[in-house]
This record gives C-alpha cells, structure tokens and sequence, in this order.
C-alpha cells in the first residue's frame, strides 16, 4: 500500500521522481521502463529468470546501504546460496493485476515467486484461486507472527500469506506550515484536516480504503462494517469539500513532493512516509482512529520456485533480520522479537511507537471491512468519480 | 517486352507493400478489431474476474457518452488550446529558424529535439518543482496578484502548460521543414517587384508554410486529446480528460467494454474532426 524512500540518499531534485509511485504508476501505464537502483532488474512480464528466487515488490520497501545494495537480501543470499532477483515493480495493487491477470487467467506464469499485495488485494488472489498454500515446514520462524495478525479475515491462519509490513493511513502535516495556518503545530482530528484555514492546501490519499475508512470513522461510522448509505453520506462530504476548493487532490505517494516543498499543509497519508520526513513533519492517527493495513507475501500459482520463495519469506521471520529491516523502512514489522532485537541495533529505534505500536496505538486503528465483488465494483466507480476520473 | 517489365513492375510494388501490410494488419487493424469487439462486449457476474461475454451491447456506447461527454469536451478543448499557443509560439521559433538562424539552424533544430532524450514522464514532473507554491514563479506571480487559486499546480492552467510544452516540438518541426523548403529566389523576386516584408510573408511565406501548419496541428491535437499524463501528474480533480477516464476506466475499475466503448468514441470523434479539418484546407496543401 505505501512505500516510500530515503530522502537523504539521493539529491532531492531527482530522487522522488524515480521512487514514488506517481511517476511508476505512470510509466507503467506508458510502457516506459521503470528502472530500479541495486542489483534489482526490469522484469519482462512473462520471462524466465535464472535468478532462485523472483520477487516482485514496492519500490523502497527494503534496508539499502549507501552503495545502494539491498543489505538483508544479499545476507540472504550469501546465508542459503540463493540468487534473488528483486525488480521493485509492484507500484500499484492495481495496476500490478491488470499486468498478471491475463498471465494468471491463461496459466501461465508470472515470473515472480513472491508478490506483495495489500490485504484487499491479497484476497482478491486467493479468492480466484491464483494464490499458492504456503509450507509451513520450509518457514519454521512463521511462529514469530504477532498474534495481532495471525489470523486476517481473508485468510484464516494464515494459509496462504505472510505479512510483510504493515503501516496506518492517518493524519500527516507541515508543523511550521500548520503553525502559521492554525494556531498550533499539533494535528489530532480529522476536523483539524476540514479547517477551512487550510483550504486547497490538503491532498487526501487515493486508495480508497485509506481515506474513506478515516472519514467514515470520522463521521461515526464503523469503517469495518458500514452501510451503502454511510459510505455515500461520507462520498457525498467529500465531494462537497471537493466542490469548495478544500481538497486540492487526491495522491498516493506523489504527495510527499508537494508536502515537502510546502505547497501543502496537511495530508492523509502513511506513516513511514512522514517519519521519513523528518523533525519538521508530523504523523497522528486520528482520535476518530485511523487505517491499520499490512502488505503481504504471497506465493502466486505458477511460481516456478515455491520452495526458495518460502526459505526467503523464513528468513524475514529472524527477529533480528525484521529489526535491522525495520530500521531502515520505519513500518510496523510483523515479527515477534523484533523489538528486542532493535534494542540491539538503536534503543532509541525501538522506542518508536510507529514501528512498534503499543496496544493503546493499536487501539486506535482498524481494518477496513471486506467487500463482495459487487459493494467493490460499485464503491470504487463512485471513489474513481470522486477523484474526477 | 514492355508489357512484361511493367507486369514485373508492379509485382515488385506488391512484394514491397507486404510487410507494411502485415505490420498494418497485425498491429493495426488486429488490435482495433478486438477493441471494437471488447467494447460490445458484456459482463458476466459482479466483478471483472468472472469475464466478459461476446455480444452486441450497443448500451456501452450511449451510456460511456451518456456519463462522460463532459470529459470529451474538456479534453478536446485543453488540446485545442495547447494547440493555438502552440502554434503561436513555433511558427516564430520556425521562421527564424529557417530564414534567419543560417548557421545555427542546425544547433537549433538540436536543442529543440533535445528534451526527447529525457523521459516525457520525468520532463512532466519535473513542472511541480517548477511550479510549486514555494517556487519562484508562483511567488512572484502571487507577488503581483495574478492568480485567483494563488497556485498553479493541480489547476487547468497547468495542464494546459504541461500540454504545449510537451507537444511543442511535434509543432515546431514540420513547421520548419516547410518553411526550409520555401524557394528563398520566391522572396527576392517578390523584393525586387517591390513588395513590402508584410507582403513577401502574406503572399509567399504563409501560403507555402500551409502544409506544415496543417501536420503539426494534426501532430499536436491528436495526442493531446488523448493525452492523460499531463492532467495526471499537474491537473487537479476536476482537469480530468477523456484519457484519465480510459485509464481508470481500463487498470482500476477493469471494466474493458466501458473502457473501449470510450476509446472507440474518441477514435472516431478525432477522425471527425480531422476528415472536417481536411476537407475544408485540402489534402494538396499536405503535399
């Protein structure tokens, strides 16, 4: 669902354009190759790798040190022998369906062992039957799943996925920008994002789930289980702001550009990237609560190295590989131990609630309900109206 | 004897229109056929995944003009628009080019070109450092308190920006070409009868530069009117064109009949409008 970038590592004129989703989603869409950084390479849809193990992921979703090497992966494979190939093209769960979907649907292969869909994604494989069970034999270190997320709605006990990160959808700011406009440099509530001081200078995510399930939250309804009428009622507020200037735009990762160069105020957006952001950023889940989501590990059918691709998602399943992961992409890791773990590496890494959440944060979150094909179909033609498609 | 060179003759220019033929009919024709048979196309369950049925469902058509015919004309104005200043802007860039720029014609016709080497889509992004609130332009515009929004970005001003600067090139080359072309002889004989600068340009320049008007309008609108990147990365929410539509239309909501229903339209809206435009200029003026 989110991904994002070390600021820090690249000029900043260049980077983002390479690393967020805006310009991926895009090229994409133009056919124009999308070159990742690393030992990762372009993958051509149906081709066959000589690599062991073929995994499709989101861009900036893994530890790299300043020569730009991919450091728990190459210990991967310098620990097992096994090659990885690593292409960073998953940049949108749709978009990376539209690609495999013709693949899957006439039996072919993907060419990717592992793929990494958010869970209305991941549900959405494994309801078609395009997802592989998983072997728990080859991922003994599956134990150390938080019991928090053991057992998903869409797939109980797990049988199919392994969570890989997990990060929440909320409140993201300019502290100075939000000073001047407000009066305070603190945001909490969703009705602080509605202020109209901030008037067009607020970008609401484009992921449906994220921003409706926070504004559905907001305006009392439960985002785990909401009526059609609720769900248009909080349409229908949006629209209203959208109508009035209020929202300048609806963005997935593109917004940290604005943010970062002050054109905006406030975002919904995700929280590593705004830790990423730094001091002069804020990110709160709302009081109302935010969005929890989790991308996961999945093995697609047709996966022509099932058994290397669980060894891989074993290996992310060591406590102190989770930690020194989570360092670096500053999400919620999924692995029991992992804080004891970051002790090690950075005590101060370990204190910090947005990579491991305390019960009471937790408490402050949900998981957006599950749609039928025909409440997903409607929902989002009336979401891909609202953001003016 | 003469008979059977000009038989061979004309075999030989069959043999010759083979490949473009199959490269027309595989990449071309194929590939419309099976859009034109997606777009009448119909569901068959709930969600995209349990497919879509062969069938004549001519309702496509009425409701994707029906609901969205305001995101046709929104896009065929933005690129009518980006069109004009286009062509406001090449045909002086041209002109000097071909007539005045003598030795640095060439360095010119380089720099111009040059942007291609970048990729359309970092050349487009870059336009939001640019034109950030933050930056100088928006500053000193706001400065001067031109702008209602006090920004540019996700406005259709932007878009429309974004629009002639990509496609300026598509503008400025065959209008150079023609204006190369121009018989330089045709200018001094119009002096020495005594015409005026107005009337050497009204009189020759003009009429023989047509052609070159005529492609690089075609070149411009035509992919401008499809265009959904611009609108994408610099538009706001309600500077969506009909290329956004298609596109979500086709990756997110995967409803494929919605989605080629709408391509289709436009396809043959733009021939329309190209077979008017012809008509009335005269395909001679091409030549």
């Amino acid at each position: 669902m989110a991904k994002r970038k070390r600021l820090e590592q690249a000029p900043k004129e260049l980077l983002p354009f390479l690393s967020r989703r805006g310009f991926l989603k895009a090229a994409g869409v133009t056919g124009v190759a999308a070159t990742t950084v690393g030992f990762s390479s372009a993958l051509a849809g149906c081709s066959t790798s000589s690599a062991d193990v073929v995994w499709s992921n989101w861009t900036a979703y893994m530890d790299v040190d300043d020569d730009g090497n991919f450091v728990t992966l190459n210990k991967f494979s310098e620990a097992t022998g096994l090659t990885v190939e690593y292409p960073e093209d998953y940049s949108d769960n749709d978009e990376f369906w539209a690609e495999v979907l013709p693949l899957l649907e006439s039996g072919e292969s993907t060419g990717r062992d592992i793929v990494s869909p958010t869970d209305w994604m991941a549900a959405r494989w494994i309801k078609l039957g395009y997802a592989q069970e998983l072997n728990k034999a080859n991922i003994p270190n599956a134990q150390n799943l938080i019991p928090e997320l053991s057992n998903p709605a869409f797939d109980p006990g797990r049988v199919y996925t392994m969570p890989w990160q997990s990060g929440y959808g909320g409140l993201g700011w300019n502290k100075a920008l939000l000073q001047e406009a407000i009066g305070t440099s603190d945001m909490t509530t969703v009705d602080q994002l509605f202020d109209s001081r901030l008037a067009g200078r607020v970008v609401l995510l484009s992921e449906m789930r994220d921003t409706m399930g926070v504004v559905l939250a907001w305006q009392g309804a439960d985002p785990t289980n909401f009526t059609s009428d609720e769900f248009y009622a909080a349409i229908d507020f949006l629209q209203s702001k959208v109508d009035d200037g209020h929202i300048q735009n609806f963005m997935g990762n593109e917004y940290l550009q604005p943010l970062e160069q002050g054109d905006l105020v406030a975002v919904l957006g995700w929280s590593g990237d705004l830790v990423q952001l730094g001091e002069d950023f804020g990110f709160n889940l709302p009081e109302t609560r935010g969005n929890l989501w989790t991308d996961n590990l999945l093995i697609p059918v047709g996966a022509a190295n099932k058994e290397n691709a669980e060894k891989l998602i074993d290996w992310y399943y060591q406590p102190e590989i989770a930690a020194e992961l989570a360092a670096w992409v500053n999400y919620i890791t999924p692995v029991v131990g992992a804080k004891e773990a970051a002790i090690e590496i950075d005590p101060e890494l370990a204190e910090n609630p947005l990579i491991f959440p305390t019960e009471a944060d937790l408490a402050k979150t949900f998981i957006f309900k599950e749609l039928t094909d025909a409440e997903e179909q409607e929902y989002s033609s009336a979401w891909q109206k609202l953001l003016g498609n | 004897m003469a008979v059977t060179t000009r038989s061979k003759r004309i075999k030989t220019a069959y043999l010759l229109l083979i490949p473009g033929f199959a490269w027309l009919f595989f990449f071309f024709f194929f590939p419309l056929g099976s859009l034109l048979a997606t777009s009448l196309k119909r569901p068959l369950g709930d969600s995209p995944e349990a497919g879509f049925a062969y069938a004549l469902q001519f309702s496509n058509y009425s409701q994707a003009i029906a609901e969205y015919w305001p995101f046709y004309v929104r896009a065929f104005t933005f690129a009518a628009i980006a069109t004009v200043f286009c062509l406001l802007l090449a045909y002086p860039i041209s002109y000097y080019m071909a007539f005045k720029a003598k030795k640095y014609k060439y360095l010119m016709l380089v720099l111009i070109v040059a942007p291609f080497f970048a990729s359309f889509l970092l050349r487009t992004n870059a336009w939001k450092t640019i034109l950030s609130s933050e930056g100088a332009v928006v500053g000193f515009l706001n400065f001067l308190g031109v702008l209602p929004q006090e920004r540019i970005l996700s406005t259709s001003f932007a878009v429309i920006l974004g629009l002639i600067y990509n496609f300026l090139p598509f503008m400025i080359l065959p209008l150079f070409i023609s204006l190369d072309k121009i018989d330089k002889r045709l200018l001094e004989a119009a002096g020495d009868l005594y015409a005026t600068g107005n009337q050497r340009f009204w009189k020759i320049v003009w009429p023989l530069s047509i052609p070159g008007i005529v492609s690089g309008t075609i070149l411009t609108f035509i992919p401008a009117s499809g265009d959904y990147i611009n609108a994408e990365l610099l538009g706001g929410i309600s500077d969506k064109m009909i290329g956004n539509v298609i596109q979500s239309q086709f990756i997110i909501l995967r409803n494929y009949p919605q989605a080629s229903a709408l391509s289709f339209t436009l396809m043959a809206i733009v021939l329309v409008f190209l077979y008017l435009y012809l008509r009335k200029i005269g395909t001679k003026e091409l030549l």
